[in-house]
């Protein structure tokens, strides 16, 4: 059923009882073409996508826990594409594309909400660093503006131009850059996929991976063995379990990540705005709620929950940044486990291993990756090669050196 | 208008009266009073609008899952939108304003949203607003966000103080009802350091709220005794208007505490809140229990409200919401507010008990319809007119003019499941039961479905022996009070009215209705996470504690799965929401980080120096003088010390004494390059690779002795280098015998550069200057004005013959003076970053904005600095093919066409005819000065293959600022590059 | 993890103190040259990322500035053991010579955490 604002005046005369589930619920086949491990944002994009674009709908989706359970739901839900590096921003920029038409290609309102992203920086040395990253940007004909501070006095007179420890003497701000509500975007796709064939099955937890003469044939699951042609593995944050079964290491520590919503308010802050010192991006979601975050935690971990001293962390940050926040308060915090690979950068690629695909090590990035991901994922699985767009997001590249360092700080997961 | 305020009664002090106003209405209220039993006095039962239908509502509940009657409090900076209305105590000259109500609360313009109530349904807005595509950010989505929200946040800094502290005890009692009373006492008879928390303001919970009886007196009078007792020991701090808000690893608890939320000024040199670490032993969770709802037909019309909640009003407060009322209940507690009310004087017509097999409890007098439901409530904004029931044979009226409910009780078990555990569903006693996995958090009373009186008061007193023996403490058996009991039977939930003829709420906040659930769940949202999305039930700012136990009833029902199946969404912190001013604290402002200051910091202020953060420094960028700009002022210092001599503050520099056996293995290991001949006597430019094979940071180490070396590096990795060299050591190889501090705190550490240095220097230096006796990158302990201890450098970062003098940190202002008095004849002048900065470009020095963490000693023509005689911190990893890669950019200078056009760093670099796109991007400028020598915009550029294109020309391609020029390409070293000045 | 970090020289404090390196699991190649490459890739990039009890590298900055060894649950965040990281390394290299130079920090080790830490097994 398309959804409309006429489907919805025709099922509210009918009570709304004659609303179709979103998607099936199917019990696994004995085998797929194509199976993706992980049901969350990027393995669900990946499936409609290789349903879509490849013409592949024998496909599977394998979801351990309800659908979007990972961090597609648990994050601050910002899109841009401001990088700076070559292998990335391309990268990037698709996905930021991909969302613009996001909404329209899988029927579903996950409210696109191109804002406008907003870098704060405080000393010359980081102004002359965005500089060099919005002309990255500008170079490869992704808007990006300058902001000096009297435009953004204009623009966002509440920030601490006057009493703050460091000064704040302008922004780089990506306009086409915002927010998206982020559970709509799991069940935009699982919906979309769903539509083209492809089954996305809940509560089934891969146990295995079973392999023949080296190469992946499928795998245990709680529900039992499953065969696939083409395994593709999109389970960030348990990206090393996962691996593990295939006998893949990988470059990838598990960290908490906490993010945080505030109580409902009437609007107060129209754009999503980073500050430079620290580390802290907030925003205002159309429901009201002020949805902000900071660093890691730094330790690795398992458990979708962080301690109270990032908190303060964080706040101190957001208080710095902007100190009328004092009067509201923070309704919740919540976890994700973040795949923080060792130079900052995700991987997409085919790995060693014949018919085993990886898709992992987004670190806390992955979310405004998610349409570009899948869409990535879903060529390089079905060309068995990667997509020029993903040609730099490489496995051996941490052997090779051709790393893809964002913020610079090395062969440290818990720094980028 | 019909709630109002008895005659005689309640703990409130009715000699104090309190003016507040609400809405712009001046009222009056007593000590001891919330808002909201305030504003039922004054007859406002009207309190807020819900958030999508705009219904009026007035309070549930009377405690802190309040989800109605929320309020913007205070005005200015002061703002607060979203308190509540039941937590919020009452002060002279309170300002309290209605909110998500537009114009007034009485006529919303928004409540027009109910007539569409049909089309609002769940999830609505995902299947909708898509076309036409420009709409949404245009139409919709401004609609939707000012619609949306809640109260109003101000735009204004916040006047007041806030504070956070840590707090130390064995045995934290979370709660205090007589759960926690006898938790405290018994963990406190034991020698135990006990906190005792309570949000509320006055400690004694429920016992302040219901009309009980311990040992004889009235169970306010009990309470109030033993917190006596209790304040009387010294181990024991009783914390009341402190929520204890999180529970956190290694027995941590977060706690805010409201310290001055409840009066009219607040003292500035005392916290408003104060954000509480609470490190405990064992905690007791007394937390209590909240009642839950019925979902039944207009369950949010003013004038319903939880059964205990109308008990607490009447006890603690002496109101009610009307002068007649009806009980519906599926537990016992609506038969005690009958009695309660009808002590009251409140006209009670019936109890609708919904248990068929409701068991026989005294009702004094009040008529009991069992088997029946309340199927609708007949009220407007401010007044309760019936309700209608079923009792199996068609509907009836019940005229009233309030509504108790009571569905049972929920533990309160947040603090249990904040580090992950999930509680689980009890078949007996009908509700979630905390999780026992950390034993250290101990569920006592009706937290742990403990629910009489009695029963309660012995297991708080048994739960505070075993925290305290948790804890390492020897336990007495303390005697337990005695105590007159309510019946408490446990009956099967109703979870539902299904016969509702108006709407049933589930969240009352968000406008859940019980319908919403079975719709999520038909369209594939079954997953209570999903649902919860889906509908947004549980995410209001009650964050579901009155709902969400309903909406697991409602969804395992229409899932035909059990409670267990369905499981709760997952408890997070914060309990109650925590305001960004308590959990940011006093690091607001300038106190938001530390200061640095350089021991030369008031030379340079007394010479006029304008400074700049770097970092948690401040540093003396450029010394005007009669009023010249930062240009004219570092041109000057430039040319003054170039010509002449000049003094600059180089003490933020980081620097690390080094001593010991191994002290020279030990930097060789550090170094790329060799260290291990140097000579004693003699400094060496070093540089430091992290483990990945990238430069991380450089620097000079000098030999001041056989095995004392004295490093520096960089301002900005001072604090990482250090850092680095200690895990070094510690973790990489212990086995050398090597000591190391950290003492860039300790020297004062100056450069003097120029021609004249030398002999500016040799009149306050007691050691022979001469080239012969102290040449280029000579290093040694001397003594400055006679008697100061100083260490002195042979080193040039400017390029001039040059010194840097390092003295203890307190002698730095006096021997800077001095050099500045000796230097006078030669005409010295002090120099700032920013001469600094332009004297090192035009000298082609790399700082980190070169060495940018992504940089290879290759790409800044230092590959012959990676020895390939030994193993050091990024050796092997240097050797990696990417980082040899003859594409790689390398470090040029980069001078424009026309030498007055300024151009920026953050520039990139195309070739001339190029049009500029990804593929034809050649690389960046990473630092530009205006060189006073060249007399001309010059800078450093990372430049493909730029090594070998030393005179070519490129375009420097600023498109962020729409500035573009031509440049010619050329060595990195602008002047003297046969470093004559400097060896001179 | 982590709240509160047991300091063998420090006593109990709070993770703002502490700086953070990561796994500590790894030892440092002793090689180089030719055909090590893949040694020291793996030293620097590759991680076991355990579910449950690891050992990470934390450096109390705010305090003592020792290197620790903070063994860990990743998935419960309980301490189970926290060691000076140069007694960790001694004993990892199997150096008795190097751990009798020390007395003074092998004391304060086992006096804080209880346990004898010199015959440390690689875990």
């Amino acid at each position: 059923m398309k959804y409309s604002i006429f489907s919805l005046a025709r099922n509210a005369w009918s009570g709304h009882k004659n609303w179709q589930p979103a998607w099936r619920s199917p019990d696994p086949k004995p085998d797929y073409d194509v199976i993706i491990v992980g049901g969350g944002g990027h393995g669900l994009a990946t499936a409609y996508y290789l349903a879509k674009v490849h013409g592949i709908t024998n496909v599977a989706v394998l979801e351990k826990g309800y659908l979007g359970s990972g961090n597609i739901g648990r994050n601050t839900t910002i899109i841009r594409s401001n990088y700076l590096l070559p292998g990335n921003n391309p990268f990037y920029e698709k996905s930021l594309q991909l969302w613009e038409g996001l909404e329209q290609d899988f029927n579903f309102n996950a409210m696109v909400s191109q804002r406008g992203v907003v870098n704060l920086f405080h000393s010359d040395g980081q102004r002359d660093a965005y500089v060099r990253r919005g002309n990255a940007m500008r170079i490869h004909g992704v808007d990006a503006e300058i902001i000096d501070q009297h435009s953004l006095r204009d623009m966002l007179p509440f920030l601490n131009f006057d009493n703050g420890r460091f000064p704040i003497m302008g922004g780089l701000m990506q306009r086409r850059g915002g927010t998206v509500r982020h559970d709509a975007v799991a069940w935009g796709f699982a919906r979309g996929a769903d539509m083209r064939g492809v089954d996305v099955i809940q509560h089934c937890e891969v146990t295995g991976i079973r392999r023949e003469k080296g190469k992946v044939v499928g795998v245990e699951t709680s529900k039992g063995f499953i065969g696939c042609k083409k395994l593709g593995l999109a389970a960030a944050g348990n990206s090393t379990t996962v691996a593990k079964m295939a006998g893949l290491e990988l470059p990838i520590e598990s960290h908490v990540l906490q993010a945080f919503v505030s109580e409902g308010i009437k609007p107060w802050l129209d754009n999503v705005v980073t500050f430079g010192v620290g580390h802290f991006y907030i925003s205002q979601s159309d429901k009201g709620g002020l949805v902000f975050g900071g660093d890691i935690d730094g330790y690795n971990s398992y458990a979708q929950r962080g301690n109270l001293p990032m908190v303060e962390h964080v706040v101190e940050c957001g208080l710095a940044m902007m100190p009328s926040l004092s009067r509201a308060r923070v309704l919740r915090s919540w976890g994700g486990i973040m795949d923080m690979s060792m130079d900052g950068s995700p991987i997409i690629d085919k790995t060693d291993i014949d018919n085993l695909y990886l898709n992992a090590g987004w670190c806390y990035g992955g979310f405004k990756a998610t349409p570009a991901s899948g869409w990535c994922f879903a060529h390089t699985i079905a060309n068995d090669a990667p997509h020029e767009l993903n040609s730099a997001m490489r496995l051996d590249r941490f052997r090779t050196g051709y790393v893809m360092d964002e913020t610079a700080h090395g062969a440290q997961a818990n720094l980028h | 208008m019909t709630s109002f305020r008895f005659d005689t009664g309640g703990l409130i002090d009715r000699s104090s009266v309190i003016d507040f106003s609400f809405d712009g209405r001046t009222l009056t209220g007593h000590g001891g009073d919330t808002l909201a039993s305030a504003l039922l006095a004054n007859g406002q039962l009207l309190m807020g609008r819900s958030f999508k239908y705009h219904r009026p509502r007035s309070v549930i509940t009377a405690g802190a899952a309040e989800p109605n009657a929320l309020m913007e409090i205070g005005e200015g900076g002061r703002l607060e939108p979203n308190t509540r209305a039941t937590m919020q105590e009452i002060y002279d000259g309170l300002v309290a304003k209605s909110q998500n109500r537009w114009p007034t609360l009485d006529r919303d313009f928004g409540a027009i949203n109910s007539i569409a109530s049909s089309l609002f349904v769940a999830g609505f807005y995902y299947k909708t607003f898509m076309w036409p595509k420009k709409f949404w950010e245009a139409i919709y989505e401004p609609i939707i966000r000012r619609a949306a929200g809640l109260g109003h946040l101000s735009h204004e800094d916040d006047p007041d103080r806030y504070e956070k502290a840590y707090a130390h005890c064995d045995v934290l009692v979370v709660g205090s009802g007589p759960t926690g009373l006898m938790a405290a006492l018994s963990a406190a008879r034991s020698g135990a350091s006990v906190i005792l928390a309570d949000e509320h303001a006055s400690c004694g919970g429920s016992l302040l709220r219901e009309r009980e009886e311990i040992a004889g007196q009235p169970g306010h009078e009990w309470a109030a005794g033993t917190l006596a007792e209790l304040a009387a020991m010294s181990n024991v701090t009783i914390m009341a208007r402190t929520t204890v808000i999180g529970a956190y690893d290694q027995g941590v608890f977060g706690a805010l505490e409201r310290v001055q939320k409840h009066v009219a000024v607040p003292d500035h040199d005392v916290p408003v809140e104060k954000l509480w670490r609470i490190v405990a032993k064992a905690c007791v969770m007394a937390t209590g229990a909240e009642e839950r709802p019925i979902v039944f037909g207009g369950n949010d019309r003013p004038g319903v409200m939880t059964a205990s909640a109308m008990r607490a009003y009447a006890n603690q407060y002496a109101v009610a919401a009307g002068r007649s009322a009806c009980v519906f209940t599926a537990s016992d507690s609506g038969y005690r507010t009958a009695r309660d009310m009808k002590a009251h004087g409140v006209h009670v017509e019936a109890i609708i008990d919904a248990r068929s097999d409701a068991p026989e409890i005294d009702t004094d007098g009040v008529p009991v319809l069992t088997g029946a439901v309340v199927t609708n409530v007949d009220g407007g904004k401010h007044a309760m007119k019936a309700i209608e029931i079923d009792r199996g044979s068609g509907h009836e009226t019940i005229p009233c003019q309030s509504l108790a409910m009571s569905g049972g009780w929920s533990p309160v078990v947040h603090l249990a499941c904040h580090q992950g555990a999930r509680p689980s569903w009890d078949e007996d006693a009908y509700c979630f039961m905390p999780p026992l996995n950390n034993p250290a958090i101990i569920p006592a009373g009706s937290a742990n479905a403990v629910w009489s009186l009695s029963k309660c008061l012995a297991d708080g007193a048994a739960r505070g022996e075993q925290a305290a023996k948790l804890a390492g403490f020897k336990t007495r058996k303390t005697p337990v009070p005695k105590a007159k009991d309510e019946t408490s039977h446990t009956s099967a939930p109703v979870w539902w009215v299904k016969q509702s003829t108006g709407k049933p709420f589930v969240d009352y906040q968000n406008d859940v209705t019980a319908k919403d659930l079975p719709l999520a769940a038909r369209e594939g949202y079954d997953h209570i996470e999903l649902a919860k999305r889906y509908t947004t039930s549980g995410m209001a700012t009650d964050q579901g504690k009155l709902g969400n136990v309903n909406a697991i009833g409602i969804l395992a029902d229409a899932t035909g799965k059990d409670m267990h199946e369905i499981g709760t969404t997952t408890f997070r912190p914060f309990y109650t929401p925590v305001s960004f001013g308590a959990l940011g604290g006093q690091h607001v402002d300038a106190h938001f980080r530390p200061v640095r200051m350089s021991p030369l910091h008031n030379w340079a202020a007394d010479l006029g120096a304008e400074f700049v953060e770097t970092g948690l420094w401040y540093r003396s960028s450029w010394f005007p003088r009669d009023g010249d700009d930062w240009l004219a002022a570092m041109t000057r210092e430039v040319l003054n010390t170039r010509a002449h001599v000049g003094l600059c503050d180089v003490s933020t520099l980081g620097k690390i004494d080094i001593k010991g056996k191994d002290a020279t293995e030990f930097i060789n290991r550090l170094y790329s390059n060799a260290f291990a001949k140097l000579p004693v006597g003699k400094a060496r430019y070093g540089l430091m690779l992290r483990e990945d094979g990238f430069v991380g940071d450089d620097g000079t180490t000098s030999r001041l002795s056989e095995n004392h070396y004295f490093m520096t590096t960089t301002t900005g990795h001072a604090a990482e280098t250090m850092r680095d060299i200690e895990f070094a050591h510690q973790a990489l190889w212990p086995e050398l015998d090597v000591q190391y501090a950290s003492v860039t705190d300790q020297w004062a550490q100056m450069a003097i550069a120029g021609p004249k240095a030398r002999d500016v220097l040799a009149k306050i230096v007691d050691t022979d200057l001469s080239n012969d006796a102290f040449g280029f990158l000579a290093a040694k302990q001397v003594r400055v004005l006679g008697s100061i201890p100083a260490m002195l450098f042979r080193i040039s970062f400017s390029g001039e013959l040059a010194y840097e003098l390092a003295v203890p940190a307190g002698y730095g202002e006096a021997v800077a003076n001095a050099i500045m008095h000796a230097g006078e004849p030669y005409g010295i002048g002090p120099y700032g970053l920013e001469a600094l900065s332009a004297m090192r470009i035009e000298k082609g020095f790399v700082t980190h904005n070169e060495i940018n963490g992504r940089v290879t000693a290759g790409d800044v023509g230092m590959g012959r600095m990676l020895s390939k005689k030994k193993d050091y911190i990024g050796r092997m990893m240097s050797e990696r093919d990417g980082l040899d890669d003859p594409d790689r950019e390398q470090l040029v200078g980069v001078k424009p066409l026309n030498p007055a056009n300024r151009f920026r760093a953050g520039s990139h670099l195309v070739n001339l005819g190029d049009k500029p796109s990804l593929k034809t991007d050649q690389g960046y400028v990473s630092s530009v000065a205006y060189s006073p020598m060249l007399e001309s915009w010059v800078g450093l550029a990372m430049l493909k293959h730029g090594r070998e294109r030393h005179g070519q020309k490129v375009m420097l391609w600023d498109g962020l600022r729409d500035v573009y020029m031509e440049a010619e390409v050329c060595d990195p070293v602008f002047f003297d590059p046969a470093q004559e000045k400097a060896h001179g | 993890m982590a709240y509160l970090i047991n300091c063998p020289y420090c006593g109990p404090r709070t993770t703002d103190e502490f700086y953070i390196k990561g796994d500590a699991s790894k030892q440092r190649p002793d090689t180089i040259g030719d055909g090590t490459l893949d040694t020291w890739h793996d030293y620097v990039h590759i991680r076991e990322n355990v579910r449950g009890r690891m050992a990470e590298h934390w450096h109390h900055t705010g305090g003592c500035r020792q290197w620790l060894v903070v063994e860990r649950d990743t998935v419960s965040h309980e301490i189970y053991a926290v060691t000076p990281a140069s007694t960790w390394a001694t004993s990892r290299k199997g150096s008795s010579t190097a751990a009798r130079k020390k007395p003074a920090r092998k004391t304060a080790a086992r006096k804080a955490t209880g346990r004898k830490t010199g015959g440390r097994a690689k875990t």
